[in-house]
């Protein structure tokens, strides 16, 4: 087919804008890349603007040292695997009988649950409940509260219903399996994309919470990676461990400057392990809103 | 209605309980094991809240617990109406929405159509593998992102606009500039990922439809304005109910994270508020007070666009 005239000009002006678009939010993250491996002078004098200049690694390494990272680390990572655990297990098990139209009360269960996503009883009476069953300062707070969310289930339960043919679980049913075989057996193994999406999805809730952490956890042993973000990047707040130069003379003149690469590298650490799955699982996550979006 | 259709189908509506227990739920009684774990969660961590928001008509004294302390009636919100922050709040935290609605809604949906026209395969997966990265970007190191960038002595923009030969703007300090902070680092970390839903939308398009057109002579921009935004007005009206009934909910993480004493007269939001009144000076039941107020504004917006929506437009939530 041949283009007429005004669909090239069209076509130049819409990848000229895109072109725009891909540099306007790629350009930030190239920066704080450069700017975590770069002389802080240089960036502070704003010399440094898209590739690195007198590259150092002063400011991971002096993150690698504290320890409070670590140990936010630590914890983070045990809330993400543990907390997504439960999650994939209260969506996946919630999602299936409301897929089910045998299921008799279905769309009872479906509006009770459906509601909570527009009206809630609020941080004030939530937080006495949470205090009373004894959550306060514990690791469950991170889990626990969040153990589902109803939009996801009602993308799993699309997922099911329009994944899964009804024949293949009918048939499995003929030849004597029961519900919950059916729903190891034959359900789950069908259902890896989904499976996917929402280990990402929650994965990444995880990985980035802070809130439940501000308001229920004292102890600073059990902290997530977030919340000693948050002391370094918005409170500007960093520990005498990580700010050491040794030299005393012109210890505040270094720290100073210490402080910005510091910064830039605690947001790379930080936020390295998701960029890094993501691509991996684009696929499937693209699929998933897709199946949730069309036809939820 | 669609609710009552599938229970009513096939069967005479089913009076009998014990038919019902013996003929529908017995032969599925592994699918209600299923629903439990679901059932108590939502119970305790949904409904009991909603339960407990009593305390907001009552003045809460923490030895006699919810139930034990004394009711006050509407004391409570007729304090927060008369107080001094009522108007600031609800005129930042409508604000804040809509600015975000009308700068945030738009801006996902022109990008997926922009996309979808980009016929250069590579090209257009790698704008929006990019454009869908910062979405993975915590709410923490997003803020931090803000500060770090919009410093007045060592932020990259402040260093841009001295080289334009402009004066340094302190961007966080100033209480003007909160919003269009908050708006603008909204849209970046967020339109691709907004995008997708749209693309989803697009796809499901009827070839058909274009090729007929394109036989018609139909140039680009006419095919958009005639068939794909039409193809994606449900989804658009859908999204756009969703996100306006929540037009009292800014998100609290953000703007909490934004905050510092100096820009507090444009960045103060109710959820803000209700953090500090009631977890921080343990106002508990005023705070309780406030929130209640503001869910009941976000529930009623909700039912009543959608309910605007459905006239219009004939799609709706429910």
């Amino acid at each position: 087919m041949k283009e007429t005239g005004a669909d090239k000009i069209f076509n130049i002006i819409n990848i000229t804008l895109l072109t725009i678009v891909l540099i306007t939010v790629l350009y930030p993250l190239i920066y704080v890349v450069s700017a975590s491996i770069s002389d802080p002078i240089l960036v502070n004098q704003g010399k440094m603007w898209l590739l690195p200049k007198g590259i150092t690694f002063e400011g991971y390494r002096r993150v690698f040292q504290y320890e409070e990272i670590w140990t936010g680390y630590r914890n983070t990572l045990f809330y993400t695997l543990l907390g997504t655990a439960i999650n994939l297990f209260m969506t996946l098990t919630c999602a299936y009988p409301l897929s089910r139209k045998d299921f008799y009360g279905r769309n009872l269960f479906t509006a009770l649950f459906t509601f909570t996503m527009f009206f809630s009883g609020g941080l004030i009476p939530t937080y006495l409940i949470i205090k009373k069953l004894g959550m306060i300062n514990t690791i469950w707070t991170m889990m626990i509260p969040n153990a589902v969310a109803m939009w996801n289930i009602i993308i799993t339960r699309t997922y099911f219903q329009n994944n899964i043919p009804t024949e293949l679980q009918e048939a499995a049913m003929i030849d004597g399996c029961s519900t919950t075989r059916q729903f190891f057996s034959v359900v789950l193994p069908l259902s890896t994309p989904i499976i996917a999406v929402m280990a990402l999805f929650y994965g990444v809730g995880h990985w980035n919470a802070f809130f439940n952490a501000l308001i229920y956890l004292r102890d600073r042993n059990l902290y997530p990676l977030q919340l000693i973000l948050r002391e370094i990047l918005i409170q500007q707040q960093m520990s005498a461990q990580m700010m050491m130069s040794g030299e005393d003379v012109e210890a505040m003149a270094v720290q100073a400057k210490i402080a910005d690469i510091i910064k830039y590298a605690v947001m790379i650490v930080a936020t390295l392990p998701v960029l890094a799955v993501y691509p991996l699982l684009q696929k499937y996550f693209v699929q998933g809103i897709m199946v949730g979006a069309i036809k939820g | 209605m669609a609710v009552n259709s599938s229970i009513a189908t096939g069967t005479k509506y089913d009076t009998n309980i014990s038919k019902i227990i013996s003929k529908k739920i017995l032969p599925n009684w592994e699918l209600y094991l299923f629903i439990i774990p679901s059932l108590i969660y939502f119970i305790v961590f949904h409904y009991a809240p909603m339960y407990g928001v009593q305390i907001a008509f009552k003045d809460f004294i923490a030895s006699k617990g919810i139930w034990g302390s004394p009711w006050v009636g509407f004391e409570h919100f007729q304090r927060f109406f008369n107080s001094y922050y009522f108007w600031m709040l609800i005129k930042n935290t409508v604000g804040i929405n809509l600015y975000s609605l009308a700068v945030g809604f738009p801006v996902p949906i022109i990008l997926a159509l922009m996309l979808n026209e980009a016929k250069d395969d590579l090209f257009k997966r790698t704008v929006q593998t990019v454009t869908y990265a910062p979405h993975f970007i915590s709410t923490v190191v997003m803020v931090g992102m803000i500060i770090a960038f919009l410093s007045p002595s060592t932020g990259i923009v402040n260093k841009l606009i001295k080289a334009l030969g402009g004066e340094p703007i302190a961007f966080m300090q100033e209480p003007q500039w909160f919003k269009t902070i908050y708006v603008f680092s909204g849209v970046w970390q967020d339109a691709g990922w907004g995008s997708i839903i749209y693309l989803a939308a697009l796809a499901g398009i009827d070839p058909q439809l274009h090729e007929a057109a394109i036989m018609d002579g139909a140039t680009r921009i006419q095919r958009i304005w005639h068939i794909n935004i039409p193809g994606i007005l449900p989804t658009v009206v859908i999204l756009l109910i969703l996100r306006t009934g929540s037009i009292m909910n800014i998100g609290f993480e953000k703007v909490f994270l934004m905050q510092n004493p100096l820009n507090m007269d444009t960045s103060d939001v109710i959820s803000t508020y209700v953090y500090r009144s009631g977890l921080i000076q343990s106002q508990y039941s005023f705070s309780a007070a406030v929130g209640l107020f503001n869910s009941i504004i976000n529930f009623d917006l909700l039912v009543l666009i959608n309910s605007i929506a459905r006239r219009v437009s004939e799609t709706s939530l429910w």
